[in-house]
């Protein structure tokens, strides 16, 4: 269990995060949404350890604040929004380093199935720079995978980090990440995940925090969150869920989810 | 040598079988430049026959054994302590600042060193007697490092943001530091007395020419123990690629991985600093060049750095002696001579390394 309570968070003198209450559960796939500067990745650092915090953040029933960053890292993996990196490193030396922080740093090398999955085979050679930035942000996830490569170990889940995983991929890459995010809860792991696209976010999730502000408006089942009052409440913006824009273009994502069931 | 390392990344983009190669061809490449530092110079010795010699029970000639064991040994010791302990450092620091153009000789941190030796040799006297005598011998470098330490800290301190390091801020601070060292070190060279200026020159000024084991013996253990220390960084120096917050998530006590590095640069150029003044530019030529033939993963970086560096200030060395024989040159002449072009050349393929 990941649960997080009366989080509050200041960076100088503003408080980004105030009495904040979050859970997820090993198994399901938790989505954080709000809109922007709401305090999404804020969040995610704080649940990370990345940023000190008031309150509490139990991870498999350690304080995070208070873990070792390498038992932490054996525990959970993170793709930050970004990452930058500083030498030219091939895609598959990239992937490498994650396997390095994690529990099957000794084991066989697993970045190829890695960059298989994330749909990179055949890039292990190639110079990361030299990528697209969504190619670069799926290496990243190929990175975090061989971190935590089983969903699940000596009996507790591992989780899984992620912070807006498809914001720079095409639609068939973004179904195809939130898979993959989707199967490592399936196999007993735990999935956050910070979200922009309402409907992917639908699709996918178990649950679903909703931020505005610095604070948790609402965390439930997906259909109870994604509502019209909260949405626009949240939003400052009329929302309406479920009711298509009349005569407009419009695309239904929705289809590749039911194909594959 | 670009092409080489595309076509060796291929397909699998793992270089470290090509990396562990590199490292047999730098060992046979330091034994025949040490081979060579052995036999040139102005009173020319012949390995070969010292070696028969040697074989056949017979004692060496009193001329070849002081030559080789007094004048030869020693600065092929010093040679390779120096050369490892710079390009390591620079290989360090890179992979601290998490950019390729941070060398402790162009950022201050060399000068910050010497100002901590100049300060040791002109103001020695005026430690308490207790202090000075535990210190003893080992109070130049032990100085040294404690002005590498202070500068590396500083630069650090200045040029990094949230995690975040400018290179443009580095570079500038750099120079501003090390000015400000050069300054400092100037006003206490002009108040020394004769006897100070005399192990001033002793010290040396980017010079390993007066290398003797007693020399050796001083600076050696600190490079020893930042050279020993220096592999054990390598795993967080590669997390630490992606950037801070990364690094901790896989694992990396980021803190202690700073200090650690930190603390292991102003070793190695502490000491070095110590018995050769500032040479220039290894830091930077060679862990560039091994990037570019095999990579930036650190383990096998720190290692070719020490053996490439090694190699690259002993040949250095061989030309200082017989490009004017027999008259020598200082060494540090002729590392500026090759690096610096060797720095412009990186900053006009790379101009993006600069954003400023
Ligand atoms: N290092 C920082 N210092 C001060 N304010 C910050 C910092 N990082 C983020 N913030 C502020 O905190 C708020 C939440 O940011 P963030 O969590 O990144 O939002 P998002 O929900 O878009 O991910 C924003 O108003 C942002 O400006
Ligand atoms: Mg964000």
């Amino acid at each position: 269990m990941l649960i997080a309570q009366d989080l509050t968070l200041r960076l100088g003198r503003r408080a980004i995060l105030s009495e904040a209450t979050f859970t997820a559960r090993p198994g399901a796939l938790t989505s954080i949404v709000g809109p922007n500067g709401s305090g999404k990745t804020t969040l995610l650092r704080a649940l990370t350890g990345e940023l000190a915090y008031e309150g509490s953040v139990m991870l498999n029933g350690h304080e995070v604040a208070q873990t070792k960053p390498w038992r932490l890292a054996a525990l959970r993996g993170v793709l930050p929004q970004a990452t930058p990196l500083s030498f030219p490193f091939t895609v598959g030396e990239v992937v490498r380093l994650g396997q390095q922080g994690g529990l099957d740093a000794g084991g066989p090398d697993l970045s190829q199935r890695a960059l298989a999955r994330v749909g990179l085979g055949g890039f292990a050679g190639r110079m990361y720079q030299e990528l697209s930035g969504g190619e670069q942000q799926r290496v990243q996830l190929a990175r975090v995978l061989v971190q935590v490569w089983e969903p699940t170990a000596h009996g507790a889940a591992r989780w899984l980090f992620l912070d807006e995983p498809v914001s720079s991929l095409d639609i068939g890459h973004q179904l195809q990440v939130m898979q993959i995010a989707r199967d490592f809860a399936d196999a007993g792991g735990g999935v956050v995940a910070v979200m922009h696209d309402l409907n992917l976010t639908a699709m996918f999730s178990d649950s679903v925090a909703l931020l505005a502000k610095g604070r948790v408006m609402a965390q439930d089942r997906p259909e109870a969150v994604l509502a019209d009052a909260l949405l626009s409440d949240a939003y400052a913006c009329p929302i309406r869920v479920n009711t298509p824009p009349v005569a407009q273009t419009y695309l239904l994502p929705h289809a590749a989810r039911a194909a594959a069931e | 040598m670009v092409a080489l390392s595309e076509h060796a990344a291929a397909p699998t983009g793992d270089r470290r079988a090509l990396a562990r190669r590199v490292t047999l061809l730098l060992v046979l490449l330091l034994l025949a430049v040490s081979a060579a530092s052995l036999t040139v110079g102005a009173s020319g010795i012949s390995l070969r026959q010292i070696g028969g010699d040697l074989l056949a029970g017979r004692e060496l000639s009193l001329r070849d054994r002081v030559v080789l064991f007094d004048i030869r040994l020693p600065r092929l010791a010093m040679g390779m302590l120096v050369g490892a302990s710079l390009a390591v450092s620079g290989a360090v620091m890179q992979g601290l600042f998490r950019n390729p153009l941070a060398d402790p000789g162009l950022v201050g941190v060399s000068a910050g060193a010497g100002l901590g030796a100049i300060t040791a040799i002109v103001l020695g006297g005026v430690l308490p007697a207790g202090l000075a005598a535990t210190l003893g011998q080992y109070a130049v470098p032990v100085a040294a490092f404690l002005g590498g330490w202070v500068s590396t800290l500083l630069l650090y301190a200045i040029a990094t943001r949230s995690g975040r390091t400018s290179v443009a801020t580095m570079l500038l601070a750099g120079i501003a530091l090390g000015a400000l060292a050069g300054a400092l070190s100037g006003v206490l060279v002009y108040m020394a007395d004769d006897t100070q200026l005399r192990d001033l020159t002793f010290w040396g000024m980017g010079s390993i020419a007066g290398a003797t084991w007693a020399k050796v013996l001083t600076a050696a253990p600190l490079m020893l123990l930042a050279l020993a220390a220096a592999p054990t960084l390598a795993r967080g120096l590669n997390a630490l690629a992606l950037g801070e917050a990364a690094a901790a998530h896989l694992g990396q006590d980021v803190q202690r991985l700073k200090s650690t590095a930190i603390l292991t640069v102003a070793g190695a150029v502490g000491a070095a600093v110590a018995v050769s003044g500032g040479i220039g530019f290894v830091g930077i030529v060679v862990p560039h060049l091994l990037r570019l033939v095999s990579g930036p993963d650190h383990r096998p970086l720190l290692i070719n750095s020490a053996l490439l560096g090694a190699a690259l200030l002993l040949a250095a060395d061989v030309i200082s002696r017989v490009i004017i024989a027999p008259a020598e040159l200082p060494i540090g002449i002729v590392t500026a001579t090759l690096g610096g072009p060797f720095f412009l050349w990186i900053l006009l393929r790379r101009r993006t390394l600069l954003e400023l």
